[in-house]
């Protein structure tokens, strides 16, 4: 084969592999983003019931509720507006009052937030950014502040021991 | 004391980095033989001493509890067990960091001693090492010191992050890095080479070896990282598209691109820049991942300590990398020469095609990685982007490279001929198990694309054994013996890992239930019941430990953790494993139920025929291996040559053979 067709065989080949790989990634970015909703921006302009979203904030002191059948409620804030997220699952071990958390889920008609699933970190004082950037927008948090979290003791242990 | 010694030893590394640089250059340009490339060796093996005397004093104070250096009392604690120890040393962000310098400049030496056999490519490649690993210990000196004083020193640590008090994740970061640093000795000698002009050939097999060693790390690496998030996250995911996955997913696909199209270039001359290329991206990816891990600037189910100041360095340590390499590549890679000729399905085509099948994917995952984070600085609305995409996008592409992959083995170099190749794979024949393979996926439900990667999976197995079967007494040679079965293992690894993964895709639904003791479920008809609960703490924590008892078979242990010095609560999973798949159960929180009894959150899932996701990568490890061992007891290869009349007929024969004469 004559090099110029080689190269000729090659671009295409690239091509259609690059176009495919474009195509693909497209389509799948469409479908696959998740946009963020702090508790303000819920307030002020809510996501339509259904459309997968994430939510977060700092979960509020004394609001998680676990009910007997399993699973666990509680409110997130950042400072201006709060969400009531249901969870069914099992929240993740990391779990704390005052702690910055991320869910994922869906508002439903009687706008209550079901979540699919609550962000689990490995490292209890890590503040997720959607939640950092959600709770600057809202002035809770003034840049050079020290990040906002509640003393955890030893009186939120979650093991019910 | 020992703090102000570490931190004297790491000064005195990074400056032993930049005489190894400067004295390297002069060396190279003097022919590599010269007193200054001999000098450069020497400032290479001080930077090696000092770095592992630094490492060395952070372990002793780590088993020592000296609580006055910060990054000890963040990490440890006097309770935990001699491993944790430790492994705390490389268990946060500035110790790692430490480690990550020692292995590069032990690579640097290894390249002073062991690296290419041209003298000038080798001094110029023991520089550019040096290079890369002053900018890492610079960053270590000005803004990562792991022995920072915390004074008045506490009494007590903080501990090590219960979840990473685990054993596999005592040796999951140092072979992760071993095949990340690992990546920068092929970024050296590539850089190397086209400063000197090197022949894409010359370069091709001189970098080969190191980037086959690194990428043979990073995979036991990655494996382990999968392992550890299975069994000990408790939310029976081995793999989840994270940000910090796939920030050791991308060089992982570059590396995997680079250690076959060195192969054509140094067997056949093709694809020499593409080679070189490549070599110096797969090291910019993984300080890119480096990056995304450290800097904290993506939400991540694995956030470690995090800090955008670091995250600025490590952009700078990117920028400066990469605008080297790829300046020296623009300016030189002409002189890398083009490559021989090939037909469209001859080997170096099909090796073509999977360079292009996994750099394209590494695309879409680097897309897909950083999109939410240029969304982000640009102030839109924050999105995130998850699962899905890389499912639809990444995996249908590694699918479709997995399928070409048998047959790459039976194409003969440069002429090529499909024909006689698949009817010398016999591939017609090997259908049949593949299509019993779909059937069966089909039988159990599983989704479209876990069918279609079931049946490639088969196909790659029933491809690697023909392989052996036909290529084996063919190669006569040592070195061709090794070839042929690093090759056959290793996509043998390959087809169980696309197994693996299409099985447990089409895994039953999880179950989440409460349960009191003597009450059951059932999943994958599997009868679980909670035959009660009761205390089992450890040396560092208090825990709950259930027993299940499964069919009335055996009994798994699933417990839950308390850790006192970190406050923190982890899960530990009972297992219950045969051929057949793992029963997974954790156990969550206990409660009330309305009927006054005592229920305990459980959540159970069957992960039909996981194990071949360990296996597979053990295999490609093992292949790996002895690609590079055949390759370290034989030297370099000879050049395939291919005569133009050959006959395609049985060309892959002598093509085996003219491998062996090496």
């Amino acid at each position: 084969m004559t090099k110029a067709r080689r190269r000729l065989l090659i671009t295409a080949a690239a091509g259609t592999v690059l176009t495919l790989a474009a195509a693909l990634a497209v389509m799948a970015m469409r479908d696959a983003m998740v946009f963020f909703y702090s508790p303000t921006m819920v307030a002020e302009n809510p996501p339509e019931p259904g459309q997968r979203v994430r939510v977060g904030g700092l979960v509020v002191a004394g609001t998680v509720e676990r009910p007997s059948s399993g699973g666990a409620n509680f409110t997130v804030t950042d400072g201006n507006a709060e969400i009531r997220i249901l969870f069914a699952g099992s929240l993740p071990d990391l779990f704390r009052e005052g702690q910055g958390i991320v869910a994922e889920g869906a508002f439903d008609e009687e706008f209550r937030f079901t979540a699919a699933n609550v962000l689990a970190k490995h490292d209890e004082t890590y503040m997720p950014p959607e939640v950092a950037r959600a709770l600057r927008d809202s002035g809770y948090w003034q840049n050079g502040e020290a990040a906002p979290s509640s003393s955890y003791g030893d009186s939120v242990q979650e093991t019910g021991r | 004391m020992i703090a102000e010694i570490g931190r004297f030893l790491i000064a005195l590394a990074f400056l032993a980095c930049v005489a190894q640089t400067l004295l390297a250059w002069r060396g190279a340009d003097q022919g590599g033989r010269s007193g200054a490339a001999r000098a450069g060796t020497a400032a290479a093996e001080i930077a090696v001493i000092a770095a592992g005397l630094a490492f060395l004093l952070l372990v002793i104070s780590f088993v020592r509890s000296d609580f006055s250096i910060a990054y000890v009392a963040s990490n440890s604690h006097v309770d935990k067990p001699l491993l944790y120890k430790i492994s705390g040393t490389w268990g946060g962000h500035e110790g790692s960091m430490l480690l990550w310098c020692w292995i590069l400049v032990l690579f640097g030496l290894g390249l002073a001693r062991i690296g290419p056999k041209d003298p000038a490519l080798r001094a110029r490649a023991v520089s550019f090492q040096g290079l890369l690993s002053s900018l890492f210990f610079a960053f270590l000196a000005f803004a990562s010191n792991p022995f920072e004083r915390l004074l008045p020193a506490p009494i007590q640590g903080a501990d090590l992050n219960p979840i990473l008090q685990d054993p596999l994740l005592a040796i999951h970061p140092p072979m992760l890095y071993v095949g990340y640093v690992g990546l920068s000795a092929a970024f050296a000698i590539a850089a190397a080479g086209l400063m000197q002009k090197s022949g894409g050939r010359e370069l091709a097999s001189a970098l080969r070896p190191w980037a086959l060693g690194a990428w043979v790390s990073l995979t036991a690496g990655i494996a382990l990282g999968a392992w550890w998030a299975y069994y000990e996250l408790g939310w029976g995911g081995w793999g989840f598209w994270d940000p910090v996955e796939n920030a050791s997913f991308m060089p992982w696909l570059l590396g995997a691109a680079l250690v076959h199209s060195a192969i054509a270039t140094e067997k056949r001359g093709a694809f020499p820049g593409w080679t070189v290329f490549l070599a110096l991206i797969a090291y910019i990816l993984s300080i890119l991942g480096a990056f995304l891990v450290r800097s904290g600037v993506l939400t991540s189910v694995h956030a470690f300590a995090l800090d955008p100041e670091r995250g600025m360095w490590i952009l700078g340590m990117l920028g400066v990398s990469a605008v080297a390499g790829f300046a020296l590549f623009a300016l030189r890679a002409g002189s890398l020469g083009e490559g021989d000729g090939f037909e469209p399905t001859s080997r170096e085509a099909f090796i073509g095609a999977n360079n292009l099948l996994l750099a394209v994917t590494a695309g879409v995952v680097l897309i897909g990685t950083l999109y939410p984070l240029f969304v982000d600085l640009m102030g839109w609305p924050m999105i995130s982007v998850g699962p899905p995409y890389f499912d639809a996008s990444a995996t249908p592409l590694l699918v479709l490279a997995a399928a070409l992959m048998p047959m790459a083995a039976f194409m003969p170099w440069a002429n090529g001929g499909a024909k006689p190749g698949l009817k010398q794979m016999r591939a017609a024949f090997l259908l049949v198990p593949v299509a019993g393979v779909i059937i069966a996926f089909i039988a159990f439900g599983a989704p479209v694309l876990a069918v279609v990667a079931g049946g490639v999976g088969a196909w790659a197995l029933c491809g690697a054994a023909m392989d052996v079967g036909v290529h084996w007494r063919a190669a006569k040679v040592r070195a061709a013996r090794f070839a042929v079965a690093g090759r056959a293992l290793a996509h043998a690894g390959v087809g169980f890992i696309a197994l693996g993964a299409a099985a447990d895709a089409s895994r039953p639904a999880d179950i989440h239930r409460s349960l009191a003791t003597g009450e059951s479920l059932t999943i994958a008809g599997r009868t679980l019941t909670l035959e009660g609960v009761r205390r089992a703490d450890g040396p560092n924590f208090m825990a709950d430990r259930a027993t299940i008892r499964v069919d009335n078979r055996f009994t798994v242990n699933p417990e839950r953790r308390f850790y006192p010095a970190a406050a923190q609560t982890t899960r530990e999973v009972g297992l219950g494993s045969d051929w057949r798949g793992d029963l997974y159960v954790s156990v969550g929180e206990a409660r009330l139920r309305e009927d006054g009894v005592m229920v305990y959150e459980l959540r159970a899932a069957f992960h039909p025929l996981v194990w071949m996701l360990g296996f597979g990568a053990f295999l490609v490890v093992m292949g790996g291996g002895l690609a590079l061992t055949g390759r370290l007891i034989s030297g370099v290869p000879a050049r395939v040559r291919v005569r133009s009349d050959a006959a395609p007929a049985d060309a892959a024969a002598p093509v085996e053979a003219a491998e062996a004469r090496a």
